[in-house]
């Protein structure tokens, strides 16, 4: 009887009901979208780190990976100290660089990571097969749709272009081999994988012996953050990162879209309850004398706050299911607008859809329900109930 | 309390504030009920008559004074108590009726009961019982909106029964209904009375004044004359 009451009571005016429950749908939206970003970079890109299993990677001292165009120097030693440490199953080297493709009369400019094919953890080959010979690249989708390549074809790819004097540091064929998804690789960027002896002899001098970074495996069990010490004190001449540390550094540079997160989450959730406590109110002063007669015959005050709180709690729920499906398409969207971000890994997401933050957006909403509910309530049950029917049967 | 004594009233008095002044509703007012009276309340308006119902039925406190019904001190009873004492021992009712129209009209007279805690097939043949003594039987699934004023009226008064209250406190139960209409809702009470309800009634109808078998004429906040203390007096 009491659900009764609080549903028809909502329903006798329908129409100011759905508005407000249409307030919350948007509110809870962007509430579960805020939710979503709080948590979604930092779940992604960690899953990004570990796409292939490399938990630790290793870079000039002081940087992170491919944050400056630092080298790290005698990489071939690096990787044998590397290798030697107790736990570490796989070193992948990885030298990144610019390379201008030419096929035919098209030249495109592409992204070139040199790796050691047998363990490099920076692709997955769609088409073909894994390039073994120094001649031999995988590229990437873009790159191919670009030059108007496939597999089988060969490529002229220079480094050190330039385009005052078009002189190159090095020229030479490469033949297609594979169709590759580069993992780290940014929305709409041309990829070239060659192997790391091949993209060192063309960079010249400066890149001899050298490599951007290492990618680390250690086996199952192992203490990464152990491993990471033992690298760091072997090899001074770099800098260790695992994903935990990885993840502290992101969470310092992404606390601004967190705050920032928080903030509107908060914003979106005091509208709520403000729509709510609005109506519910507005309700409750429409029925003071139903209320106060209700008092009379002897209903308990509970009862009266027991309604008038599911009334609010009704009305933040049936908003809330509807603003999470309204949330998860307008942060797929946002999800689009973001991920074209210059730079960023295409794979990277922003508004990250995880069960535990439907619940966690839901719950809030709940507790915003409850507290929306705890004014008109009051206000309801602490009416005096002679001076209501008083004033009732004045008015 | 004398045996047969439902309610004892003893110089209630009761002000309101209003603006800088403050208002006597009450002046000092001393009444008893016996049970199975019918009591009509008459005067004009403002002369305290819905504020006396007020106290009698434990919706108000006094400013001072008191009022004793079953033996029990109403007036100093916290909130939760003179919920209780009302659920189970007066029965309201109201010049608008006040039904819930969300239910129908079997369900409203079920309210009280559930409150009270009866098992719902229980209640549900309690509440048709009552909806069969009012004379709704056939309209029981309606609701408040579908039925006339009259009709709606005599819910309330089911409603009012419902849990077997010692008193009935009616105020102007038939100020909003037509004459004809009116006729049948005295006709009810006065049934009522018969059957053993002890009834107090504040009104403007003459008509359900006469059917009662006592009437107090109020003025500016007192009792100025008791018609039947008159005659047996």
């Amino acid at each position: 009887m009491l659900f009764t009451l609080a549903f028809t009571s909502l329903m006798r005016h329908r129409a100011r009901t759905v508005l407000a429950m249409l307030g919350v749908a948007v509110s809870a939206a962007m509430l579960l979208d805020m939710v979503m970003l709080a948590s979604g970079m930092r779940t992604s890109f960690r899953s990004l780190l570990l796409v292939r299993g490399f938990q630790l990677r290793i870079a000039p001292k002081g940087t992170l990976p491919f944050d400056t165009e630092a080298l790290i120097d005698s990489a071939s030693e690096v990787r044998s100290i590397v290798q030697a440490i107790p736990g570490v199953t796989t070193v992948s080297p990885v030298l990144g660089g610019q390379l201008r493709v030419e096929l035919r009369d098209r030249v495109v400019a592409a992204t070139a990571l040199g790796v050691d094919p047998t363990v490099q953890g920076d692709y997955e080959v769609t088409a073909g097969r894994e390039p073994k010979a120094p001649d031999e690249v995988a590229a990437s989708d873009e790159l191919l749709e670009a030059i108007g390549a496939r597999i089988g074809d060969t490529l002229w790819v220079a480094t050190g272009f330039d385009p005052q004097l078009r002189t190159y540091v090095s020229r030479r064929p490469v033949i297609v081999v594979a169709r590759a998804h580069f993992l780290y690789a940014a929305l709409g960027q041309r990829m070239i994988g060659a192997p790391l002896a091949t993209l060192q002899s063309m960079r010249g001098s400066e890149a001899k012996d050298r490599t951007s970074l290492f990618m680390v495996r250690v086996g199952n069990g192992v203490d990464v953050e152990a491993v990471r010490a033992r690298i760091n004190d072997a090899a001074p001449k770099v800098t260790a990162t695992s994903i935990a540390s990885a993840m502290k550094f992101v969470d310092e540079r992404l606390s601004y879209f967190r705050q920032l997160a928080f903030v509107l989450g908060t914003l979106s959730l005091f509208v709520g309850f403000l729509l709510v406590t609005t109506l519910v109110t507005v309700s409750v002063n429409e029925r003071i004398g139903e209320i106060a007669v209700l008092r009379a015959i002897g209903v308990r005050r509970g009862r009266i706050v027991l309604q008038i709180l599911i009334e609010g709690i009704a009305i933040m729920l049936s908003g809330a299911i509807a603003g999470l499906a309204l949330g998860l398409v307008t942060g797929r969207y946002l999800d689009t607008i973001l991920s074209d971000f210059p730079g960023l890994p295409a794979a990277m997401r922003f508004f990250l859809f995880e069960p535990r933050d439907a619940w966690a957006a839901l719950g809030l909403l709940f507790a915003c329900g409850v507290l929306a509910g705890i004014y008109p309530s009051w206000r309801g049950a602490s009416l005096p109930i002679a001076t209501t029917l008083r004033e009732e049967a004045i008015a | 309390m004398t045996e047969g004594l439902l309610l004892a009233a003893r110089d209630l008095r009761r002000d309101y504030a209003m603006g800088r002044t403050g208002v006597h509703a009450l002046r000092g007012v001393t009444l008893d009920v016996a049970r199975g009276e019918y009591v009509a309340v008459v005067g004009p308006s403002g002369c305290g008559k819905s504020t006396l119902l007020n106290l009698l039925g434990a919706i108000d406190r006094p400013t001072a004074g008191t009022v004793e019904i079953l033996g029990k001190r109403v007036d100093g009873m916290t909130d939760a108590d003179a919920t209780r004492f009302r659920l189970r021992n007066i029965g309201f009712v109201f010049q608008r009726f006040y039904l819930m129209q969300a239910l129908t009209a079997l369900e409203n007279v079920e309210l009280p009961l559930a409150e009270a805690g009866v098992p719902r097939a229980q209640r549900r043949h309690r509440a048709g019982d009552l909806m069969a003594y009012v004379g709704l039987a056939e309209r029981r699934d309606h609701r408040p909106a579908q039925l006339s004023g009259g009709e709606q009226q005599r819910v309330a008064i089911a409603r009012s029964l419902a849990n077997t209250p010692s008193l009935l406190l009616a105020d102007e139960p038939t100020g909003e209904l037509d004459a004809n209409t009116g006729a049948e809702i005295i006709a009810l009470f006065g049934q009522l009375n018969r059957d053993g309800t002890t009834i107090v009634v504040v009104t403007h109808d003459e008509d359900l004044a006469a059917a009662a078998k006592r009437v107090l004429h109020m003025r500016d906040g007192l009792i100025v004359r008791d018609e039947r203390a008159m005659r047996s007096a």
